[in-house]
């Protein structure tokens, strides 16, 4: 079947048939060297956690919605075990709610984003023809992979996942007699981020190294499609952030397994007195976040760069300000390590140290706003295609804006104090984070789809994905901004409590909550269309044009058969920036970046 | 399962039939001889009317919430802290809804007006160094204003509270709260979490409460002498895990009463009054109108996070530290109930950080008293105080009680008499 859908016809064997051996089923397709094969391997992966993760997030929403209700959807996938009658027990709760974000965070948009798009796009962007280092990309690749089904099994163990939130604070998850999760389902948690951050570690090396070393003649730093630039920076944030995370790890796994104090202090915990001292919660704090917030913008980045990249080819123009562009990059990828403190205020640590927080958290918004600012002038005067494509590349910027104005309100610590941790949070994080990186991953998905598989996808369901993606994303994550004004606490199991003690809050948060729960379901049936459409087409859509957007990177000026080396002969030069879009004089609308300069045009 | 059958039918079905019409639409695009890369005139002039029209949809929901739901569902603050926080909220909310609804309508404008038409070029236009400059400075200067003012509240809330305040410790375990009073003196006692023990459930220290918990270490029912008893019993065989449970559990208690012992040795039992005076308080905290608080915060086992919404308060209960807040409660809950238009409204303080399964169920009910009232209520607490609850033995001459028992006794019957606190309901 596989061999169906990369049709490689006679054209492929001919190509590469005098300088590399006819390749097995294995080596082609499992074991594989080749980075659009990894890319690809990857993105796959990604859907299918991603698919988990939001099975996760109905069940936990639906008894959101109708608190202590039987429901067949819950005793379907969930079974007697763990909710017992239809209705979902609390531990449980908790670890879907766990295994919901640590899934989406790390698997969907770190390994899901950044993996595919990086191996993809970087060489075949460059002009080069591979990776580095095949043979570790593919190791990264095959970490993602085990690390991902370690995940997945923690769900099945008998005392269930884990359970203190995905960013796994202790003490809570360094006791077993605390929750049942942080027994069996956390060691299995721990083993799975481990391999997962050893293999970004890979990967994001031997990105850099890729950038660095193999760019093709002509391709200066200053003439790297935006794309390059933010999987260039995600690389060095995760290089810089994921060991700290590991650490963070290391020294819970001892507190759990040695009985180290690291974190541990003074603890009287199901009757019985523990005899750790001299532990500190908040060194694990601090050293969470430490990856924690740069992770943020791993996540987002890639999404950030792909959507410039579409946004320049479908408006027809140039981005506006393409070094603006890069510093902003730049300037985000270097403030996002000085910013962790924000999700502390309220932990106990030092206030002073809470406004130091406040200040560099707050210079964000700046190179933010550049970017939002130069993503309104590219589109301004365009002439604008509305591809699947385009659609959410526009939306993602919408997100960004959306969600990142309410990140001033929470970067402010004294406004921090009151809705810390509420459900307004959780909007913020999901709109800004969430929301955008996933439109970005979907961008990026309908633009390069001809360049993955050599086939187009269907417009038409891609335009029906995208209006119920965009509509149910809104009416998911814009109540629940109201619900945590209210004062909600998120992670709650059952907002019924405020029925002892406000019955107004408690019927606006239970209204909310219905809401939010049939927007999420719409969204989540939508996605059924991207997935048809995905799968459908990789082995049905209609073959592909060389160059289908009319793009001028480099990407597009190989074969649209997939061969060892991306480029049949000699590697492309590079004569220009990848923006030459409706430029004045030009022929056509674009001009291809091997395209010499011609006589008497100036470079942009 | 018949349910289970039908659904993935259903479902099978419903990607059959979305497959076919795949396969007329392409067969109907190849016959027209379009390319599926190609977006139509059609589709893109479609997509962007859809684009305003998401426009308005975004906007009228925001009204629509905002008039339905207020800017907070929770009322006005309830404490002199949080009126400033409000004030300041509502000025960010201001500027950041201005800002998101200018960039969001631009978006949503630009790619209506701009959508291609025939024969009109996109317009190369790949920077300007002046609009770039306009477009950092003004952000930057709007945010040293929101810093600047951020900070100023930030500073007046976290600074340390004055003498005028009243001491209270709350805390917190799973799933519940506990609250102390500093009694007459204001001051709280010491604590130390290895003289935790039924009698003094908050750990306390004192002379009595020090030589209480290493007698139960010692002779306690899981005591280090029952537990050596055990290991030495020739008459009973333990299973290898079993041994090793009470092997590792002797091992870590002959740790703890070695540490007990050095504080006995370092004790100064000057310090014991502030910790007899100290009431215990659960289920309702009490407070004073217009009375300033500073609040101390501890966990018993993992993190909690104390948190007042109605008065803007929040703080983190953390194991092995304390930690700190402060705030003045400035309505009653009566005036709020008037205000509310609710009348069995209540403050509250919940637990606001994951803490295990009943983690949603762990709060306690805040009650703001007039001054009378609470006048009234605290002089009754003061003569219920950690002393007379728990160690009444040790009293002083005007004790009421004769010393019914050894304090050191293992008393279970020390129960909190909470139940019979008949503080009139509000």
């Amino acid at each position: 079947m596989a061999s169906v859908a990369h049709d490689e016809g006679l054209h492929g064997h001919e190509d590469h048939g005098h300088d590399h051996h006819e390749e097995g089923f294995v080596s082609k397709y499992i074991f594989s060297h080749d980075h659009k094969m990894i890319g690809k391997q990857f993105l796959i992966t990604a859907v299918f956690m991603g698919i988990i993760a939001m099975l996760l997030s109905i069940l936990f929403r639906i008894q959101l919605a109708w608190p202590g209700e039987s429901s067949e959807t819950l005793s379907f996938f969930l079974g007697e075990k763990w909710a017992p009658g239809g209705v979902l027990k609390e531990d449980m709760y908790l670890g879907l709610v766990t295994i919901h974000g640590t899934i989406m965070v790390f698997f969907l948009l770190t390994g899901g984003l950044s993996g595919t798009f990086s191996n993809i796009l970087i060489p075949l962007q460059l002009g080069a023809r591979d990776m580095a280092s095949g043979f570790l990309n593919m190791l990264s690749y095959w970490f993602f992979a085990i690390s991902s089904v370690i995940m997945l099994i923690s769900l099945f163990v008998e005392s269930g996942p884990a359970m203190a939130g995905w960013t796994i604070y202790p003490p809570l998850s360094a006791l077993p007699q605390a929750v049942s999760g942080s027994g069996l389902g956390m060691t299995l948690w721990l083993i799975s981020m481990t391999i997962f951050i050893a293999g970004s570690l890979i990967g994001s090396l031997n990105y850099i190294v890729t950038v660095i070393n193999l760019r093709t003649k002509g391709m200066t730093m200053t003439r790297m499609p935006l794309t390059i630039w933010t999987f260039f920076v995600t690389a060095i944030l995760g290089v810089l952030s994921f060991p700290v995370l590991l650490s963070a790890a290391l020294l819970l796994t001892m507190d759990r397994l040695a009985g180290t104090s690291f974190y541990l202090s003074d603890i009287i915990v199901g009757g019985e007195m523990l005899t750790n001292h001299g532990g500190s919660p908040l060194l694990y704090q601090h050293l969470f976040w430490f990856l924690g917030h740069p992770e943020v913008y791993i996540v987002l980045l890639p999404a950030l760069g792909l959507s410039s990249e579409i946004i320049s080819t479908n408006s027809r123009k140039p981005i506006f300000g393409y070094r603006a562009m890069i510093g902003s990059i730049l300037a985000i990828g270097f403030l996002s390590f000085i910013v962790w403190g924000h999700h502390m205020f309220i932990t106990g640590m030092n206030p002073f140290l809470g406004s130091v927080f406040v200040f560099t958290t707050l210079l964000i918004a700046i190179p933010s706003a550049v970017k939002v600012f130069n993503y309104l002038t590219t589109l301004w005067r365009g002439s604008l295609i509305f591809t699947p494509a385009m659609l959410f590349a526009i939306s993602l910027v919408s997100t960004f804006i959306t969600g990142g104005v309410t990140g001033i309100i929470l970067a402010d610590s004294a406004l921090d104090i009151a809705i810390h941790d509420t459900y307004f949070v959780v909007a913020h994080f999901h709109i800004v984070m969430g929301m955008s990186a996933v439109f970005g991953m979907f961008a990026g998905v309908y633009h390069w789809f001809p360049k993955m598989y050599g086939r187009m996808m269907n417009t038409r369901l891609g335009y029906a994905h995208f209006w119920i993606t965009l509509v149910g994303a809104y009416g998911v994550f814009f109540p629940m901004h109201f619900v945590g004004l209210a004062g909600a606490p998120r992670r709650y199991y059952d907002y019924s409590v405020y029925n002892e003690f406000d019955t107004n809050s408690f019927e606006m948060i239970m209204d909310l909550n219905v809401i939010v729960t049939l927007f999420a379901i719409t969204a989540a049936l939508g996605q059924a269309l991207f997935l048809f459409n995905f799968f459908y087409s990789i082995y049905r859509g209609p073959k592909a044009v060389q160059n289908p957007w009319n793009s001028n990177t480099l990407e597009w000026t190989t074969p649209v058969e997939h061969i060892h080396g991306n480029w049949p002969g000699e590697l492309p030069t590079v004569h220009r920036w990848p923006y030459d879009y409706s430029k004045p004089g030009a022929e056509n609308d674009f001009i291809p970046q091997n395209v010499p300069l011609a006589d008497g045009e100036e470079e942009h | 399962m018949e349910s289970k059958l039908i659904i993935l039918l259903v479902v099978i079905i419903a990607a059959v039939a979305i497959a076919q019409l795949v396969r007329v639409y392409e067969l109907s695009s190849k016959l027209r001889g379009t390319k599926e890369h190609e977006t139509t005139q059609k589709d893109n002039n479609f997509n962007a009317l859809m684009l305003l029209l998401f426009m308005f949809f975004q906007i009228f929901g925001l009204v629509y919430l905002m008039v339905e739901y207020g800017w907070t569902g929770r009322g006005d603050s309830a404490s002199v802290q949080g009126k400033e926080t409000d004030w300041l909220l509502n000025l960010n909310f201001i500027i950041i809804l201005i800002a998101a609804l200018i960039t969001n309508a631009l978006l949503f404008y630009f790619s209506f007006k701009y959508a291609r038409k025939p024969g009109v070029p996109a317009y190369y236009y790949p920077h300007n160094n002046k609009l770039e400059m306009i477009w950092t400075v003004v952000p930057a200067i709007i945010l040293a204003v929101i810093i600047i003012l951020g900070l100023q509240t930030w500073n007046d809330i976290t600074s340390a509270s004055g003498n005028d305040s009243k001491v209270v410790e709350l805390y917190a375990k799973q799933y519940g709260w506990t609250a102390r009073y500093a009694g007459k003196n204001n001051r709280l006692g010491k604590f130390d979490y290895k003289l935790t023990t039924d009698n003094n459930e908050l750990g306390l220290v004192t002379k009595n409460t020090i030589d209480t918990a290493i007698y139960k270490l010692l002779k306690g029912v899981t005591g280090i002498e029952s537990i050596q008893k055990k290991l030495n019993d020739a008459s009973v065989v333990l299973s290898d895990s079993a041994q090793s449970a009470l092997t590792k559990s002797l091992s870590s208690k002959e740790r703890l009463i070695r540490l007990l012992y050095q504080m006995k040795g370092n004790h100064d039992v000057k310090v014991d009054n502030d910790a007899w005076d100290d009431f215990i308080q659960k289920d309702t905290l009490y407070l004073c109108v217009n009375q300033p608080y500073e609040f101390k915060f501890r966990s018993m086992d993992v993190i909690h996070s104390a948190f007042f919404p109605h008065f803007r308060a929040q703080m983190n209960t953390v194991p092995g530290m304390t930690t700190r807040t402060k705030f003045t409660p400035d309505i009653t809950t009566k005036d709020m109930r008037l205000k509310m238009k609710n009348e069995n409204f209540n403050f509250i303080l919940m637990c606001n950080k994951i803490c295990g399964g009943a983690h949603y169920k762990m709060n306690m009910k805040v009650v703001v008293l007039s001054k009378s009232e609470y006048m009234e209520w605290e002089n009754r607490k003061f003569k219920e105080t950690f002393r007379d609850k728990y160690f009444p033995a040790v009293a002083p001459a005007k004790s009421p009680n004769p010393a019914p028992a050894d304090s050191t006794a293992v008393d279970s019957s020390a129960v909190l008499p909470e139940k019979k606190d008949s503080i009139k309901k509000v």
